[in-house]
């Protein structure tokens, strides 16, 4: 009975409030989850360097306004520039010589490439954890009735949900999005029809990593610690989110970003002795959703051929 | 003949590098004697992990969690009795375990087993998937491990780690563990089993139509790979004297990843030449992480940091420029040492004429 004890402690204002950081979190996870799903939907690989690329777009803000003085609204662009040509440039050195190498040697290249971003910004800018530079507007707090609210946490759903439609418009209404859905759907009949498809997969890491550096950016705000290995955590449970929502699937990616963001936050609101678990809650999902239901909620089931 | 030949040679070049280590044990300095140590440690996993990934083809990442169920049960049952009230300061040790102290090689081998046994107990759910799925459903459950590992404080202490484990800085006796390990893995692959795993990483829908059972195959595959990472984790610990969960994260995985797959995905005496060459280069890059002064300027590129980009880069290098690695699923046999001492210069030749 005890366990519950939590559950039943629960008021409505603080249940608000933790609905509220579930939302922020789920939002956060989104973005980062759609990087994964769209690379995974084209190359059929996990892009491990993902949330690295998340990790170095809160070193690239850190650098701009705490180094450089630049203006915060200035540095975001800065930041969301410089980690898309990130993105292109991991994809271009690591992954585009592997493109008719086994999935296996892929694989290893992008654990490589993950571990060599972590390595470099370790070297680079010290292990030390440098916080986050603070921007009064978005870290001011917000009395809503009973509860206060980082406004952060309000400004994040609205802007994955932004992005989300700018991202939904470019896949479903212009000729590079319809390139790249070709591209998912046959690699070769693609190629065959014209379409460069080095271009189209750059422009994917482009679009995925301009996500993450917005999702990066929030995510710094709304928690200031950065480390060179802070992306490696969120990096899995987006893909982990990805496989929830049926990888190569944008909704579903989105999807699972919410269901396991809520999912982390409630769970340990609920049962506060569960806390230490709370890393581990993710992987628990996923084994399950993969034992059940292995191409995740929304995604189309396949079958193996020969 | 040629199997009792080459019976007799190994024999003999076992006797050989066992005075060796006598001899590495006895003369010299226990630095060297650590590095030479934790490339025999390396070595072990290396194999173990090649069963999974190199041999059978499946991409596990799970082995950081093996070794830490390895490591922590040496820690556990080999802490003197009368210290453990010292190193569970902060939460008492379960009265179920408090009393029971076993000797090194028991607890070694419990350990193997008990990895062996988590190992079976998630290759239901985890060998049903294949490629990256696999990758990170082990690297899931590797960190579930580390988690789990972290908050049973009565049982491992929790994150304060476990400290005065008796230390074994015994050349001669990992040496014996690993000489074991290697003729086990050897015997293994070259067995009914080890064909049967070969023909899964080959094509698995063509191994199961010619009968051979992919999920029992795996999951013992998956099993002997535990087992021995779990060893391995237990020389590591006791090597370490201290074992902490912080040593185990799954960052620990890549370094092995980087022996298999500088020495050759499915080589086993590449994945022994892979350990060496990883583990004695990381301990001489460490060099570059110390400031280094030329005719008096500092260089200011030396820094702490270098040597694991250094290995990062050397990674992808491997994986990019050199896929097979230096065996790739080739091995130094006795017949081909002999062939190439007869004949150096026609060695090398009549391979590049048969390819």
């Amino acid at each position: 009975m005890e366990f519950f004890q939590g559950l039943l402690n629960m008021s409505g204002a603080s249940f608000a409030q933790h609905m509220v950081n579930g939302i922020s979190l789920g939002s956060l996870y989104a973005l980062i989850a759609i990087g994964y799903t769209m690379v995974y939907g084209i190359l059929l690989m996990i892009n491990f360097a993902h949330g690295d690329i998340v990790m170095m777009a809160c070193y690239f803000a850190y650098f701009g306004i705490t180094i450089f003085h630049v203006p915060w609204y200035f540095t975001f662009i800065g930041v969301i520039v410089a980690t898309a040509l990130l993105g292109a440039v991991i994809e271009r050195m690591a992954y585009r010589p592997l493109r008719d190498a086994p999935k296996n040697s892929v694989l290893i290249s992008a654990i490589g490439a993950s571990f060599l971003l972590e390595n470099l910004a370790n070297y680079l800018f010290s292990g030390r954890p440098m916080s986050f530079p603070d921007i009064p507007l978005l870290s001011q707090n917000i009395a809503v009735g009973s509860i206060k609210i980082q406004a952060i946490s309000l400004v994040i759903p609205v802007i994955t949900v932004i992005s989300l439609l700018v991202l939904l418009h470019i896949v479903n209404h212009t000729k590079t999005g319809m390139a790249m859905r070709a591209v998912s759907k046959d690699y070769e009949i693609a190629r065959v029809m014209g379409i460069n498809i080095d271009n189209i997969i750059s422009m994917t890491f482009i679009i995925g990593s301009a996500l993450a550096a917005i999702g990066a950016i929030m995510w710094g705000i709304r928690y200031p610690g950065i480390t060179p290995y802070l992306g490696v955590m969120p990096g899995l449970k987006c893909f982990i989110a990805a496989v929830i929502g049926g990888i190569g699937n944008i909704k579903g990616a989105v999807l699972g970003g919410f269901i396991l963001g809520l999912g982390e936050i409630l769970i340990v609101a609920f049962f506060p002795e569960l806390s230490g678990y709370r890393d581990a809650f993710a992987f628990i999902v996923l084994i399950i959703i993969l034992f059940y239901r292995p191409t995740g909620i929304l995604g189309e089931r396949t079958t193996e051929k020969v | 003949m040629k199997n009792k030949r080459d019976l007799i040679l190994s024999a003999i070049l076992l006797i050989v590098l066992f005075c060796v280590s006598w001899f590495v044990n006895g003369e010299l300095d226990s630095y060297i004697r650590r590095i030479v140590n934790l490339c025999l440690i390396y070595a072990i996993i290396g194999l173990s992990m090649n069963v999974t990934n190199g041999f059978t083809g499946q991409f596990s990442l799970g082995q950081a969690g093996f070794m830490a169920i390895g490591a922590y049960t040496v820690g556990i049952f080999t802490v003197p009795v009368e210290l453990r009230a010292n190193v569970f300061y902060a939460v008492p040790m379960n009265p179920l375990i408090a009393g029971i102290q076993m000797p090194v090689w028991l607890a070694l081998i419990v350990g193997g087993l008990l990895a062996a046994l988590v190992a079976f107990l998630i290759c239901t759910p985890v060998l049903r998937l294949r490629g990256d799925y696999l990758a990170i459903a082990t690297l899931g459950f590797s960190e579930i491990i580390r988690i789990c590992i972290t908050n049973a404080s009565s049982f491992t202490n929790g994150a304060l780690g476990i400290k005065d484990i008796p230390p074994l800085n015994d050349v001669r006796y990992i040496f014996v563990v690993t000489a074991i390990t290697f003729a086990f893995i050897a015997a293994l692959i070259n067995s009914s089993y080890g064909r049967a795993f070969k023909a899964i990483r080959e094509d698995e829908i063509a191994a199961e139509a010619m009968g051979i059972n992919l999920y029992k195959h795996k999951c013992l595959a998956f099993m002997i790979s535990a087992f021995f990472a779990g060893i391995g984790g237990g020389l590591y610990g006791a090597l370490l004297g201290t074992v902490d969960p912080k040593n185990f994260l799954f960052t620990l995985t890549y370094n092995f990843l980087l022996i298999i797959v500088l020495g050759g995905m499915g080589s086993i005496t590449g994945s022994m030449l892979g350990a060496v060459i990883v583990t004695a280069g990381l301990e001489y890059l460490r060099i570059f992480d110390e400031p280094l002064e030329i005719f008096g300027t500092m260089i200011p590129l030396f820094r702490p940091g270098l040597r694991m980009v250094m290995f990062s880069a050397l990674l992808m290098a491997c994986v990019l420029f050199w896929r097979h690695g230096i065996m790739g699923t080739r091995e130094i046999t006795w017949s081909k040492l002999i062939a190439f001492c007869k004949n150096p210069l026609g060695f090398f030749k009549r391979k590049g004429a048969s390819q």
